[in-house]
């Protein structure tokens, strides 16, 4: 992971509210198999609409999302936080965050800095006023500057170390094998095992087939 | 000291307890996998050289993306067959027990942990998939994770946690009929919001909780996390246990008489303290359908559509325009007149043996409404070949409902199962976010009961809605035993 310190960028304002990493990324995009290449899914359905944020010119560059309170929220999908980071957005400011985006966003690199929401409006109403207008967010000194608007932001200890280090979380842990091997010692016999597996006997399942539909749709048109 | 549920499964876990700000290790139990979350998980791991360090603790199953229809053919779908085809590679060369496509234990993840007999009061269990929540319904505490968390949990059988806060949700009383778990839950994230669970585990507790069959347990476990909750727990108790014995996973002789000691232990103290309390009273509640486009945005179902300008808070104000607007709905509507075009029964919140049996009493002798599209889908092979050895496939075949083959179909969408745009749907699932169910499709979620109520009637319809001649059961617990 690539050290974080520093980003400033152009400021994009979503002003939404609740926005669901089904939104964020829609399900027909997570067929795929790669971690990357996941640009052009970023808020597809929204994409469509001409005056969606990121149709703008002055904001298609746009590195920093200012979005309404709780992003981020029902699907666990890592890939919402690929997709944003494949756009190019390398901080998402909002006044609350649903814990697992949170969690994403902080094992790859994308800044997940939540702000009081009085203070996103405050730079909601820069960006709008003078679309374009960069945002630094400073992960040091923990700060947000959006034009006069300079104000402060949170985010876990632990996870600021982590993004200011640019460590791998599976590296840190592996370092206490010894300890994960000791613990496994003392699991209790109750526990259940997934292999050598056991179930019920085996049992042919019958295939479904389509039906002739009154209204004459095929089943998924 | 006092601790709570919660509290108390934590700290049997502790590998290492975190210091000067940093997470504590915990271990991880049971690692349940799926297609969509974990190839760049596999890959991770395949890039750096490191091997599964449990497989023995690792199972894995193909749901999201496994079509309803056809399953003995090629999947159609070319994206969702490589993806298919990755997870089976990945289990193969890295020695994870998979259940596949036409595997009579192949069904939703949620679904197959309990069903096997691996989830269990006690254990820390995770998933790439928020729904992972389900499990606690044991008294587990269980969590979905992230693509990154997977690698991690894979190479190390542990995962870096910051500990969450606990927050108690007592429902007192008795249900009255027709409303049943869903409509629990569905009451209590209306309550706190979308949001309101954040950084908690949630407890649910009292009489209406207790009453519940695990069935029903795992429904409100399961939409914890649309109340952005990661976990909900409930205490083990005797219905647990009974629902686990003899089941092919579970501890026997010594084992199960030193696990259930262990279990019964498994509550939260009379003293311990949760960092917030939620209390309601099931008398109160009625039959629960959502309006809008996230989970949050329910009512009663004898209410009516919000009207946005009596709303006080601005963002909610908002928020309800916006989604009153995307579902073409008329403020002030009565939910009752809303007209569905398709009835979707299934998914890991409601497509359990349960609910294909509530959804049965009263579909039974019954036809469906000419306008609507009736899909039953079970949560997995096993859950399709009960209902099969209990009738009730022909009970939804003769009501004119298709009967499929198990998968989360259209709960999201990824495989065939989808609504078209300005597409209706009563559904047992539990998201109704924007596109959720397919690009510009209306979701309204609801019970099993109220989705067969409204495919008899075409519109948003309880029990109550339906003649005398229609059988009714019980309020809680339901009267859903096989005849």
């Amino acid at each position: 992971m690539e050290k974080f310190t520093q980003h400033t960028g152009v400021g994009v304002p979503l002003r939404r509210s609740n926005v669901d990493t089904d939104q964020i990324i829609p399900a027909v995009y997570l067929k795929r198999v790669t971690r990357t290449g996941f640009e052009d899914a970023l808020f597809a359905a929204w994409r469509g609409d001409p005056s969606f944020v990121l149709n703008q010119d002055a904001y298609r560059t746009g590195s920093v999302l200012v979005a309404g309170p709780d992003f981020g929220t029902g699907s666990s999908r890592e890939h919402a936080v690929w997709a944003l980071k494949d756009y190019g957005f390398k901080v998402v400011l909002a006044s609350r965050f649903a814990d697992i985006f949170r969690g994403n966003s902080g094992k790859q690199g994308l800044v997940a800095a939540q702000l009081a929401q009085e203070d996103v409006e405050l730079i909601w109403k820069v960006l709008e006023t003078a679309p374009g207008t960069e945002v630094t967010v400073d992960l040091e000194a923990r700060t947000v500057t959006c034009d006069d608007v300079v104000v402060p932001f949170q985010i876990d200890d632990y996870t600021r170390w982590r993004l200011m280090e640019g460590l791998d979380d599976i590296g840190l842990t592996l370092q206490h094998e010894d300890e994960i091997t000791a613990f496994e010692a003392t699991r209790d016999a109750w526990r259940p095992k997934t292999l050598p597996a056991k179930h019920l006997p085996p049992v042919e399942i019958k295939a479904a087939r389509p039906v002739e539909l009154s209204l004459g749709r095929r089943p998924g048109l | 000291m006092a601790g709570t549920l919660a509290e108390k499964v934590w700290e049997n876990h502790i590998v290492r307890r975190g210091t000067d700000g940093a997470p504590d290790l915990l271990y991880i139990d049971l690692h349940l996998v799926h297609e969509v979350t974990s190839p760049q998980a596999f890959e991770g791991l395949r890039l750096a050289g490191r091997p599964v360090r449990r497989p023995d603790l690792t199972l894995a199953t193909e749901d999201h993306n496994t079509p309803t229809l056809d399953i003995d053919r090629p999947i159609a779908d070319t994206t969702s067959r490589t993806q298919i085809e990755t997870l089976r590679n990945n289990a193969k060369e890295f020695g994870v027990r998979l259940h596949s496509l036409g595997d009579a234990d192949q069904g939703i993840v949620h679904q197959v942990g309990p069903q096997l007999g691996l989830t269990m009061p006690g254990l820390t269990v995770v998933c790439g998939d928020s729904h992972t929540s389900t499990h606690g319904a044991f008294g587990a505490l269980a969590f979905g994770i992230g693509t990154s968390e997977v690698e991690h949990v894979l190479a190390t059988q542990t995962l870096p946690l910051a500990p969450f806060k606990t927050m108690a949700i007592t429902v007192n009383g008795a249900l009255p009929i027709g409303a049943t778990a869903k409509d629990i839950i569905l009451a209590v994230i209306a309550k706190i919001g979308t949001g309101g669970g954040q950084g908690y585990v949630l407890e649910y507790r009292g009489e209406a909780i207790r009453s519940l069959s695990m069935e029903g347990r795992m429904t409100i476990c399961n939409m914890s996390i649309e109340a952005g909750a990661r976990a909900g727990m409930i205490a083990p108790d005797q219905t647990t246990f009974d629902y686990l014995q003899g089941r092919p996973h579970a501890p026997e002789g010594a084992d199960w008489d030193a696990a259930v000691a262990y279990w019964e232990t498994l509550r939260s103290d009379d003293d311990a303290t949760f960092d917030a309390e939620v209390v309601l009273e099931a008398a109160d509640l009625e039959p629960f359908v959502t309006w809008g486009t996230n989970p949050g945005q329910g009512l009663p179902l004898s209410g009516s559509v919000p009207v946005p300008e009596e709303i006080a808070d601005a963002n909610e104000r908002v928020a309800a325009e916006r989604a009153i607007e995307y579902m073409g709905l008329t403020p002030g509507q009565p939910l009752r007149e809303i007209a569905v075009d398709t009835v979707f029964i299934g998914s890991c919140t409601n497509g359990r043996i349960e609910d294909l049996r509530a959804a049965a009493k009263l579909m039974q002798g019954q036809s469906k409404a000419d306008s609507v599209r009736v899909l039953v889908v079970p949560s997995s092979a096993r859950v399709r070949l009960q209902a099969e050895a209990e009738g009730l496939d022909k009970i939804f075949l003769d009501f004119g409902a298709e009967w499929r083959n198990a998968g989360c179909s259209m709960c999201l969408g990824m495989n065939p199962d989808q609504l078209a745009p300005g597409e209706r749907s009563a559904s047992t699932s539990n998201r109704n976010f924007e596109g959720r169910q397919g690009k510009g499709g209306r979701t309204h979620l609801v019970s099993p009961l109220v989705a067969a109520a409204t495919a008899i009637r075409g519109t948003l319809s309880s029990v109550s809605d339906l003649g005398p001649d229609v059988a009714v059961p019980d309020g809680s617990p339901l009267d859903l035993q096989p005849a």
